[in-house]
């Protein structure tokens, strides 16, 4: 076992486990957005609060088991990632007077370890209004309920699409760089790989900022 | 003093066998008691260092850069010969061997050419072994090219940088005993002077380039492989830092130096286009495979390339050499050039260069053909001068480029001074008076890799060991005289900058000892250069101290030796009352103004005693024995 | 030929203990046909005949090979151009008037060593821990007992044109060394004779590029898009994957 924790633990395996853990989460998202998508169904959240109890049923041990996964990758994931910034800001020398970076790299890549903690204190307020309230809590209301009202406050449906963006930006530079870093690069389909990555993101991040736009101006419109 | 070359009896082929069987050897066990130290680590000096450390001496080796890998050697384009005869185009080790005594002038010693030859075939083996990616043919088999003017196709190349491959295999070697241990390695040392005790050679002493301390260190032998001089006309193309102090330090102290007249001059290289210049770009000769040289034939003549039309053009070597054309020999296309340039027909806004026209070429062949052969060379080209080469013709200026004399060695690379080895360009052993292209990388590897492991083991074997340390007074005799150059050097506080100097002396070289001298601008360029040496020593203005990096103070004392050495090879130049190789004497030509050899009176090696400070040289002469061939007249026309 | 006035902020450091500070300088007179290089040669030139201390850089051959030269160009490493060192840098690529910054290559890894020269001898040692083939000279076969395919050979070629200049660092945010260490592990391990040490190779040169106090690699590709030779983010794929392969199949490590 120790070469296994030594081998996760190098500056290689330490990307990696970036790598492994974020297409999880980023696999994850894929489903997210997906059910997320069902509370722009106009049926009073019928369709959306079946998903939330299959979902959140204590009977459902799989799912219990991958979501415990799910918050040990993205608490590795966000762990691990701020080591890699800290040893990786020691290795630098003083900064330079001028440095034309975007010459030479993608906005993106350079701004991770940034991008990452405001999505890591999103995800926090994000679990505390939703996750803890419906799923541990005693809330009495629905969870489409929940998420009406959530989004009804402008400062909390802007923040939530500031978030959004910046999680785009984090996934553009990570999906390709997932590959990168699993040494998956070839001429063949590198560049594909690439540009799904840019476009799968963005599609991921603007149906999760679909939702507080819907519930702040489309939703009322209708229901008044 | 009577010049023992050392070479072995016997049958031309048998020569190397015989010396390494009657070599004395180290007992394995032993070898880890001496000591060796190895100047420079170019392809020479890395390679024996490596090889050495394989052996198991204790090697420390030293380098002025700060990474052995920056040896000039990298900067080496074309590729290495060798006689594998992979081609099945009748190379052997003979006509290798045949090849360089004829190309170097019959003005080489056949015994060491034949070695060289003999040991070629291995050196591609070894860096093969070493993960050199030499080109491939599809089948996966090595590549090769004909080069220089070859009749077979022998060379050995990777893309156009063949020798940073080379350099990179043996410093890749190199480094691994130094994480062995079995090399201790001094990056950023410049080596100030050779110490001789008890008429041996047993150490350097050197200045450490970030601290300025003068340190010394201790061995049973010594071995210089510090490349060549040609920086003495400070425009040249050689790294900047290229220098000659340790030769000349060893020279000083003893050692012979050999045919320093020998240089040889590149025809293809980017000319200068200011005074501010500071180095040389060669460009690969190949060039001249499909490139036509040409200038306008009236002088006054001062339209763009283009619009001069074909019949007001002078395509002089195919005009004088109508067999050769352009394909002539080095020497013979840079002595053209000059005289064109001379005659005031030179192009572009310095009026020193010639045109290397490719026009002709791709209508031919076709852009695209041009492209995949010389692509690199046209960007190179470009990124230079701001032209574009497959619109207009080329600028080429021949420039200073290898030095084949060097320190006078033996059969065994031992100088006169016992215990003292010289290795690669710093020696003068193997190509006479003129280096063929492809051979500079071979020979390098050759003196590092396979022949002083050998020679080196029977000197040390017949040693007395000692247990002399830096304490000895000789070292502190050194040492005090270095401080001494040094604070002189510092206290002068003139008016001019090194470089300024170092100009000075380089025009002067280039003028008088350059592609085409003479009795009279010999004698000339001595006086002027002795000038330049006492104005050096009155004038020259150098910042800061020596405790610390000080670029200005390390080009000084290098310059302040190549303005004594400049002054010996124009000796030389005047002493060889003939034409041979890369040393054009005008005074002795052809009706045809073609180079005329004199091998009754001057078929010899020249080797130059020193005999202290403003006291001339003493020549003494080894006759050169052509046993095997014989010496003919080169012909191009 | 046209001349360029300049304006230029050179960081100036006597010592690895000083502090250091940016210095400016006037410079005129300056032809486009001159390389930076050579620039600065008139600079120094003009600062001895002044009394002070010349700029010290490092520089040998001057035509892009040995990796000698390396300078912060206004905010690149080797300046604003692409695929090229330092000393192939010619003056026409500024406009007259401009100023011109000029930084040492800033790593951990690499200290100043006086103005603009750093100390790259961190790589010689990443080299001497695994960087070679361990043959000893003599006994080698023939070089065509082993056929290798010429794509091969041209591969182990695109990655061994590193001249270990240290851009790579340099522009790295993370001052990784990945792409100098990759491109000699990738040309390596592309030649069959590289292959019977690819594991150990592989360790030995990341433990010590770890010790020398570079950064990890984080995939921004700067490296490479600043690299003079070109080598690209392939090596490092590769690299990659050496050592998943080699953590699964060595015994001790």
């Amino acid at each position: 076992m120790g070469w296994f924790l030594k081998f996760i633990d190098s500056s290689v395996g330490k990307k990696l486990v970036m790598a492994l853990t974020g297409l999880f989460l980023y696999l994850f998202l894929i489903e997210h957005v997906i059910a997320n998508l069902l509370l722009l169904n106009n049926d009073n959240g019928e369709a959306y609060t079946i998903y939330a109890e299959v979902l959140g049923s204590s009977y459902n041990i799989p799912l219990r088991i991958i979501e415990f996964g799910l918050f040990f990758f993205l608490l590795y994931h966000s762990i691990n990632g701020a080591r890699l910034w800290w040893t990786n800001r020691k290795a630098k020398g003083i900064p330079y007077l001028v440095n034309r970076a975007s010459e030479n790299s993608s906005f993106f890549s350079r701004f991770m370890i940034q991008s990452g903690s405001i999505i890591f204190i999103f995800l926090v307020i994000h679990l505390k209004s939703f996750f803890v309230n419906y799923r541990l809590g005693n809330p009495g209301d629905t969870m489409y309920q929940g998420v009406v009202k959530t989004f009804e406050n402008p400062l909390y449906s802007w923040f939530y699409i500031f978030a959004m963006i910046l999680l785009a930006f984090h996934l553009v530079h990570a999906f390709q760089s997932a590959f990168q870093t699993l040494g998956l690069r070839h001429n063949k389909y590198t560049p594909f790989l690439k540009s799904f990555g840019v476009i799968l993101s963005i599609l991921i991040c603007a149906g999760f900022a679909l939702i507080p736009v819907y519930f702040l101006y489309l939703h009322n419109a209708g229901g008044y | 003093m009577k010049l023992d070359s050392k070479i072995p009896a016997g049958n031309l082929a048998e020569k190397w066998s015989n010396q390494k069987f009657n070599y004395k050897l180290v007992n394995p066990a032993n070898k880890r008691k001496y000591e060796i130290i190895v100047v420079g680590t170019g392809l020479a000096g890395a390679s024996a260092a490596a090889s050495l450390a394989e052996l198991g001496y204790k090697v420390k080796a030293f380098c002025y850069q700060d990474s052995p890998r920056r040896a000039h050697s990298i900067a080496a384009q074309g590729g290495i010969n060798a006689s594998k005869n992979y081609q099945n185009d009748g190379d052997s080790v003979y006509r290798l061997f045949y090849d360089t005594v004829k190309g170097g002038d019959y003005r080489s010693r056949e015994a060491n050419v034949y070695r060289l030859a003999e040991v070629s075939s291995n050196i591609i083996d070894q860096c093969v072994a070493q993960g050199v990616p030499f080109a491939r043919e599809y089948g996966g088999l090595l590549d090769n090219r004909s080069f220089g003017g070859a009749q077979v196709s022998r060379t050995f190349y990777a893309r156009g940088e063949t020798g940073q491959q080379l350099l990179l295999g043996a410093y890749s070697a190199m480094m691994r005993q130094v994480g062995m241990g079995n090399i201790e390695l001094f990056t950023r040392s410049d080596i100030q002077d050779i110490v001789v005790v008890d008429g041996r050679a047993r150490g350097i002493v050197l200045r450490n380039m970030v601290s300025g301390q003068i340190q010394s260190y201790v061995a049973d032998a010594v071995i210089l492989a510090t490349g060549g001089y040609g920086n003495v006309f400070y425009l040249s193309t050689n790294a900047k830092g290229c220098n000659a102090t340790a030769i000349w330090r060893a020279h000083k102290k003893g050692a012979l130096f050999a045919n320093p007249c020998f240089t040889q001059i590149h025809p293809t290289c980017i000319p200068v286009s200011g005074s501010y210049q500071s180095k040389l770009t060669l460009m690969s000769e190949s060039l001249r495979n499909d490139g036509r040289i040409w200038v306008p034939k009236d002088p006054k003549d001062k339209r763009a390339p283009n619009e001069i039309p074909e019949f007001e053009r002078d395509y002089f070597l195919e005009r004088k050499y109508p067999s050769f054309g352009n394909l002539v020999p080095r020497d013979v296309a840079s002595r053209n050039a000059k005289e064109m340039i001379d005659d005031g027909k030179g192009v572009g806004l310095t009026g020193k260069a010639v045109y290397l026209d490719f026009a002709e070429a791709i209508q031919r062949l076709g852009k695209d053909t041009i492209i995949e052969k010389y692509g690199n060379l046209f960007e190179m080209y470009e990124q230079i001068t701001n032209e574009d080469p497959y619109k207009v013709p080329m600028r080429i200026y021949p420039a200073s480029h290898y030095t084949m004399g060097g320190l006078w060695v033996d059969y065994n690379l031992m100088t006169t001074i016992p215990g003292l080895f010289a290795l690669g360009e710093c020696n003068f052993s193997d190509h006479g008076a003129n280096r063929l292209g492809a051979s500079a990388l071979m020979q390098g590897l050759a003196d590092g890799y396979f022949i002083i492991s050998y020679s080196i083991s029977d000197y040390l074997a017949q040693l007395k060991k000692d247990k002399l340390t830096t304490d000895a007074p000789e070292f502190k005799n050194s040492e005090k005289e270095v401080d001494n150059k040094i604070k002189r050097l510092l206290n002068i506080n003139g008016s001019k900058t090194v470089d300024e100097l170092h100009r000075e002396l380089g025009i002067v070289m280039w003028d008088y000892v350059g592609m085409s001298r003479n009795a009279e601008g010999l004698n000339k360029a001595k006086k002027m250069i002795k000038d330049i040496r006492d104005d050096f020593w009155k004038n020259v203005k150098i910042i800061g101290t020596n405790e610390e990096i000080n670029q200005s103070l390390e080009k000084a004392a290098r310059v302040a030796d190549f303005l004594e050495l400049g002054e010996l090879i124009a000796e030389d130049a005047l002493q060889r009352n003939e034409s041979c190789g890369g040393h054009f004497r005008e005074e002795s030509q052809t009706e045809e103004n073609e180079a005329k050899r004199d091998d009754e009176n001057c078929s010899h090696v020249a080797a130059w005693e020193y005999s202290g400070a403003d006291k001339p040289e003493v020549l003494h002469k080894e006759q050169l024995q052509f046993e095997f061939v014989k010496p003919s007249q080169r012909s191009y026309k | 030929m046209a001349e360029l006035n300049l304006h230029l902020k050179v960081w100036r450091q006597k010592n690895k203990e000083d502090k250091g500070r940016f210095v400016d300088y006037d410079i005129q007179g300056i032809s486009t046909e001159m390389s930076i290089l050579e620039m600065l040669d008139v600079l120094n030139e003009k600062l001895i005949k002044e009394g002070t201390d010349p700029v010290a850089f490092e520089h040998d051959c001057r035509e892009g090979v040995c990796g000698c030269c390396g300078i912060f160009i206004n905010g690149r490493a080797h300046g604003p151009l692409k695929r090229i060192t330092t000393c192939q840098l010619y003056m026409r690529h500024f406009k007259d008037g401009e100023t011109i910054v000029l930084e040492p290559w800033r790593a951990k890894g690499f200290p100043v060593l006086k103005d603009l020269m750093v100390d790259r001898s961190a790589f010689d040692r990443i080299i001497a821990a695994g960087g070679f083939i361990a043959v000893n000279t003599g006994g080698a076969p023939d070089a065509n007992a082993v056929p290798i395919p010429k794509h091969n050979s041209e591969k182990a070629l695109d990655a061994a044109e590193c001249i270990g200049c240290g851009a790579c660092v340099a522009a790295c945010k993370n001052a990784s060394a990945m792409l100098f260490v990759s491109a000699k592990v990738a040309h390596l391990v592309r030649l069959p004779q590289g292959k019977p040490e690819r594991e150990k190779r592989v360790f030995a040169m990341l433990n010590q590029m770890e010790k020398e106090g570079f950064g990890s690699c984080t995939n921004t590709e700067a490296c490479s898009a600043e690299c003079p030779k070109g080598i690209s983010m392939d090596v490092i794929a590769e690299l990659r994957r050496e050592y998943f392969r080699a953590s699964l199949k060595q015994e001790n490590n």
